[in-house]
């Protein structure tokens, strides 16, 4: 797999921000082909419970997705019947203080802070978290091996989270 | 309604094929179901493997109230209020751990992992103070069945096991999944909550009626099996045990398949180790059979579902505010199995499960639903014309009638009228 080229540059940091907030926006706007299209093959769409650093193949995790298991929610969520979000959770999420933490052969790891909005029957709840992703240039453009979103109460009962987060 | 005229009332509200919309949304109810269910009755608290090592502990709750499971140095399971005697300060805000006393942060009293006060700072400030009555407070029995720990804080009643009746022969079928008998509670739990009153979720757990239609979605889109299993031609068939414990009983269906792991749908090929240490257990048949028929679907009265490759822990919080506890089953010498237990189980299960969230909406929609004035009644009478008694005793009907909730509607009102 190709690197992900220079990541400290002002333009690669543009570039990757921009990525950052055209998932946010795919998500929010239940662009879930586009969304879908922007992992690679071998993505994996971790959301962790009862802290950030639990073992995922040995503890329960409210998501722990392969790029497989991927399609499955993405095709769920196109059935119309997925009650949950019938009607859809209306949203909208702030992506922040975006950072380059690092950069390897697998790709380049960035950090950022999140707050989602969301509206549905039950009522409005806040959602807040650390995110981290793992970019990989495929083709030319970038895309999304991992995300790791630590929402910051999931140590506590949470409501249904059955949009993307 | 008030408290008062409640007692008096409870047979205006549960007939046989109906209950008032009332019971789902009265915080007065609520409040009596505290004292004469989830405070007097046997709930399940934990799993002895939770606390596997003497000076465990795992924080757990009975309804509203938190309750901390340990394992003292001698090996017993204690169930410990934590409320410091003193100032009633939390003594513990710790999830799990292992220790061997507990020190409250305010002034220093420590007490023991059995809930005895040990010492207390400054002593010489406490001439006459009675230290054998100034312990923690304990959950009055503590009993256990196949490692499933239950309290009551009645300090008289039925034993467990006659609490359990039938239902143990579902813990029975259960633990013998695993190559040694035994069950373990290691993958930590999902915390799941809704807003909805805590009867919505254990009615649901065995309604048949409901997953053609609820789970509709990912049964469409999965290369799942599960949806012929609940649908008009099933054999599967819905169970009252009695004290309000129910099941719907998959095995006629799995039988009829006659496929080893079918139930989990999968085959043998796919757990080879898993099987080879089944029959060297079991003998050959016996594995077969019991790979055949699988694990229960069980809901033990008031919050303890067994649900085939997980169990779920409901805690009633308040009248509309319950918190679904779910984790994978383990079973013990069987370390194939159980990981695609976990992934199954974080997939379907958990706020953002396949299978539970759309759960959870139907829950929040009729506690909604049942707050408006008219009809006032929720019907349960599905399947009483075809009804029947095995050949123990219970009644039981089609997968998807309404037994289950017809017998936990019983046996409530049995509960709620012994004042």
């Amino acid at each position: 797999m190709a690197g992900a080229g220079k990541s400290n540059g002002i333009d690669a940091l543009k570039e990757i921000e921009q990525f950052v907030y055209r998932e946010a926006r795919m998500q929010d706007e239940y662009d879930l082909d586009a969304w879908e299209a922007l992992w690679t093959d071998d993505g994996v769409y971790w959301v962790p419970a009862n802290g950030s650093e639990i073992d995922p193949e040995k503890e329960m995790s409210i998501i722990y997705d392969n790029r497989s298991r991927i399609a499955l929610r993405i095709k769920q969520l196109k059935t119309g019947r997925r009650h949950s979000q019938e009607p859809r959770s209306q949203l909208r999420r702030i992506v922040s203080n975006i950072e380059v933490l690092g950069e390897g052969d697998d790709g380049i790891r960035v950090g950022a802070n999140a707050m989602v909005f969301e509206s549905n029957l039950r009522g409005d709840t806040v959602w807040a978290a650390r995110n981290e992703y793992l970019l990989r240039r495929v083709d030319g453009a970038l895309r999304m091996a991992r995300k790791k979103v630590d929402l910051v109460n999931n140590d506590k009962a949470l409501y249904t989270l059955s949009f993307l987060i | 309604m008030n408290l008062s005229a409640q007692t008096l009332q409870w047979s205006d509200l549960i007939h046989e094929d109906r209950v008032h919309g009332s019971l789902y949304h009265d915080p007065a109810i609520f409040e009596a179901e505290l004292g004469n269910i989830w405070y007097r009755t046997w709930v399940y608290v934990g799993h002895e493997s939770e606390v596997a090592k003497p000076n465990d502990f795992v924080m757990k709750s009975i309804g509203p109230q938190p309750v901390i499971m340990t394992r003292g140095e001698d090996g017993q399971v204690h169930l410990l209020l934590n409320r410091c005697p003193h100032r009633g300060n939390q003594v513990c805000t710790a999830e799990r751990g292992n220790a061997k006393t507990f020190t409250c942060p305010y002034h220093a009293w420590t007490f023991a992992n059995d809930g005895r006060l040990t010492r207390y700072a400054f002593p010489d400030g406490y001439e006459d103070a009675d230290t054998a009555g100034l312990g923690l407070g304990r959950v009055a029995r503590v009993a256990s069945y196949k490692g499933f720990v239950f309290g009551s804080f009645a300090e008289d009643g039925p034993s467990l096991e006659e609490h359990l009746g039938g239902a143990t022969a579902s813990i029975d079928q259960l633990v013998e999944t695993s190559p040694e008998g035994e069950v373990e509670i290691t993958a930590g739990f999902l915390k799941h909550r809704v807003k909805a009153n805590w009867k919505f979720l254990m009615e649901n757990e065995t309604d048949g009626y409901h997953p053609a239609f609820v789970h509709s979605s990912i049964f469409s889109v999965a290369d799942s099996g599960i949806g012929a299993l609940y649908g008009a031609n099933s054999t599967a068939v819905a169970r009252d045990f009695g004290n309000g414990h129910t099941e719907i009983d998959l095995r006629p269906e799995f039988r009829k398949l006659d496929q080893p792991l079918g139930w989990f749908g999968t085959s043998p090929d796919r757990l080879p180790d898993y099987v080879s240490r089944m029959e060297a257990a079991y003998g050959e048949d016996k594995a077969r059979e019991i790979m055949i028929d699988g694990t229960p679907h069980t809901m033990i009265f008031p919050n303890l579902f067994i649900a085939e490759i997980q169990i779920f822990v409901l805690q009633a919080r308040a009248v509309d505010d319950t918190v679904q506890h779910v984790t994978a089953l383990q079973f013990k010498g069987a370390p194939d199995l159980n990981r695609r237990m976990r992934q199954q189980t974080m997939g379907s299960v958990g706020p953002a499960g396949f299978l539970l969230a759309d759960d959870s909406a139907m829950y929040e929609r009729t506690q909604r639903g049942v707050q408006y004035r008219d009809p006032e009644w929720l019907y349960l009478g599905r399947g009483g014309h075809r009804e029947r008694r095995d050949e123990n005793g219970f009644l039981i009907g089609h997968a998807t009638d309404e037994v289950p909730s017809r017998g936990i509607w019983r046996h409530y009102r049995a509960l709620m009228e012994a004042a």
